[in-house]
């Protein structure tokens, strides 16, 4: 176990290297960063300061491993744009994604949880047919479309939400929440259900096959006729059976929330990082796009370490498997 | 009395083919012909015709490609040309005459009086321009980069498939971003819009290799133990030459399935990047500006301006979208 353990994190140590290394990539090459902070009218002998003082001198693993250095220390760079530490900014708008992350992935599992169970066990009723009908549609539908639809409809005709930004906040420390005010609640439905709204469909289609596939089998023929109520057979029984993949699919769903996060906060203009990042895109922050890249990369390298990990205690096949090949 | 109809595959053994029967003159002719019968009587006309879905969704996209490749003749104005523009005709509602210029317009116009149909017609071309090339460019690496992971084994097959993982972990709207972000930073601000459209398209192409490349290698290692390629082997065939001209033929069927698919995601992919701005430019403005434009004009009561454009994107995805997923189950004997 601990040598799986070990080389799982060698693996991500190495992915987390070399996303890191496109960060770097990108923060060096691409633009000259002299001439980004100094602007154009610099003097020659400012320039050289400049590029002595960052350290362009160097030969390039230094600078690689400088910036990885740096990156440790939660020092990304002077953004081009605001001419703010990036560190200052992503801090300032971590929150705000975070919140918004984390209310929609819980609506997508628990909706996704109970509707799935719905269309289960109700299969081949009217409603849990229209319940299907209606996710495929709304899994055709772009994200930035359904956002737009959630505006016209709640916004606009029936004017009950409001259509963007993030409402009152309150101060926590260095927390900016908007979780404890009511026009902060209502500001987070729409943006919420636009983003969770697919990894919703997509828990609901995975519980109601794995609840079709577990009520077929012995074990819940013998509950109900150990007579058990219906209630326990479902969700003691044939549920619990469901989450070993619906954790796995949820906890990798996770990092596509945090990365879909860049859609439905530029159409409801939520003062995240994913609009901090597609305004730096546009405008060519590179200090920026290279924070936010090493931010999700690090995200992303976490999630599936710690999914991958889960697997590991959940599934005992999977742990012999990987004992038996070595190790 | 007509007996019901027969998949041609399961016709029964006795029965005469329609094959190479004529000797007659013209050679050439008579293959060609054989050809078209043969392609007529496959399972897969076969299946298409007694399809109801697939045949509507391919209609869909036939009538969308066509109009998006005649737009200079079928669009009622240039909408790139200000001397068609009458900034009197801005916001006229569809099929309704404008106060001013008593002129009216299928679709309306919007705030520069620039009529929606055309305007949509011509984001139509940009669109799918963007999403055929950007297929293209990933579908030419994809093929090229499994193939040769497959056949050339080792250290290459290793790093080649080491970077599709890691790429195949980040949603790939997240790397069309970057790559967008980056092409941008690398490219003279004043060429940035005229280049824009060749940004998003290698964007969106690099960003989609991934499921080409992995569904080519798989193929390419159960190919190359056959036969043929053996024999190719023997007779002293250079390794380009098997792996293009032998090989590669006979991967290509779920190539066509994923094109489909991805062409799908590429339009969605497109459309997302420029409803966030960076994407088309607004003097090239593809369905997703249309949309990114529209929604501006929500609130003021202005719906058509969002709405049209927003429905052709939805037909055309859902289209390419069902045509995909019949061809997947068409074209996997398994599902059968």
């Amino acid at each position: 176990m601990v040598i799986i353990l070990a080389r799982r994190i060698a693996q991500a140590v190495l992915v987390l290297l070399l996303v890191a290394l496109i960060s770097f990539a990108i923060f060096r090459f691409v633009g000259n960063p002299v001439e980004n902070i100094l602007g154009q009218e610099a003097t020659v002998q400012d320039r050289n300061e400049m590029i002595e003082r960052m350290g362009l001198n160097d030969p390039i693993p230094v600078q690689y491993a400088r910036f990885v250095w740096d990156a440790l220390h939660f020092d990304f760079g002077i953004s081009y744009r605001t001419a703010e530490p990036v560190a200052e900014l992503i801090a300032s708008r971590l929150p705000a994604t975070l919140e918004l992350a984390f209310i929609s992935a819980l609506f997508a599992l628990v909706a996704g949880i109970l509707l799935g169970i719905f269309t289960a066990i109700s299969r081949g009723r009217f409603l849990a047919g229209l319940v299907m009908t209606t996710s495929l549609v709304g899994v055709s539908l772009p994200t930035f479309l359904i956002g737009v639809l959630l505006i016209w409809l709640f916004a606009v005709e029936l004017g009950v939400l409001p259509s963007f930004g993030r409402g009152d906040t309150v101060r926590l420390g260095f927390w900016e929440t908007g979780l404890l005010t009511a026009s902060g609640l209502k500001s987070l439905i729409l943006p919420a259900i636009t983003l969770g709204l697919y990894q919703m469909t997509l828990i609901m289609r995975l519980v109601r096959s794995e609840m079709l596939e577990v009520l077929r089998q012995d074990f819940i023929k013998f509950a109900r006729a150990r007579g058990l109520p219906e209630r326990m057979v479902l969700l003691r029984h044939a549920l619990r059976n469901t989450l070993v993949p619906v954790t796995t699919v949820a906890g990798l769903q996770l990092g596509s929330i945090v990365a879909f996060a860049i859609i439905t906060e530029t159409v409801f203009q939520w003062p995240g990082v994913g609009l901090m990042f597609i305004n730096a895109v546009y405008f060519v922050d590179i200090p920026v796009m290279s924070a936010y890249l090493l931010l999700v990369g690090t995200l992303f390298v976490l999630i599936n370490f710690i999914v991958d990990l889960l697997y590991l205690a959940i599934d005992p096949r999977i742990r012999d498997r990987n004992l038996r090949g070595g190790g | 009395m007509t007996s019901p109809p027969v998949r041609p595959s399961e016709k029964p053994a006795g029965a005469p083919e329609s094959a190479p029967t004529s000797v007659s003159a013209s050679i050439s002719a008579s293959i060609s012909a054989s050809r078209l019968q043969r392609a007529l009587a496959s399972d897969f006309v076969y299946d298409f015709t007694r399809a109801p879905i697939a045949i509507i969704a391919g209609l869909v996209v036939l009538f969308l490609f066509l109009v998006a490749i005649l737009a200079p003749l079928v669009a009622p104005t240039n909408p790139f040309d200000p001397a068609s523009l009458n900034l009197m005709n801005g916001f006229t509602p569809p099929m309704q005459a404008n106060m001013f210029t008593g002129e009216s317009f299928v679709m309306g116009t919007d705030d520069q009086g620039r009529d929606l149909l055309s305007a949509i017609i011509y984001g139509l071309r940009v669109s799918l321009f963007v999403g055929v090339m950007s297929v293209l460019l990933a579908m030419g690496l994809g093929v090229s980069l499994g193939l040769i992971a497959g056949y050339v084994g080792g250290w290459l097959d290793n790093l080649i498939m080491r970077i599709a993982d890691i790429q195949l972990t980040f949603p790939s709207i997240l790397i069309a971003m970057l790559i967008f972000g980056v092409l941008r930073g690398i490219i003279p601000p004043d060429l940035r819009d005229e280049m824009a459209i060749f940004v998003l398209i290698t964007a969106i192409g690099l960003s989609e290799w991934v499921p080409f490349a992995r569904t080519v290698r798989a193929t390419t290692l159960v190919e190359k133990e056959k036969e043929y390629v053996q024999a190719a082997r023997l007779i002293g065939l250079g390794r380009h030459q098997i792996m293009w001209r032998h090989i590669l033929p006979n991967v290509l069927g779920p190539v066509l399935v994923i094109a489909t698919i991805t062409l799908a995601l590429a339009i969605i992919a497109e459309a997302t990047l420029s409803f966030l701005g960076v994407g088309a430019p607004a003097t090239e403005p593809s369905l997703g500006t249309l949309i990114r434009i529209g929604q501006d004009f929500l609130f003021s009561g202005e719906w058509w301006i969002l709405t049209f454009p927003a429905i052709t994107l939805l037909a055309l995805a859902l289209s390419v979208n069902l045509l995909g997923d019949w061809l997947k189950d068409t074209l996997n004997p398994r599902l059968k």
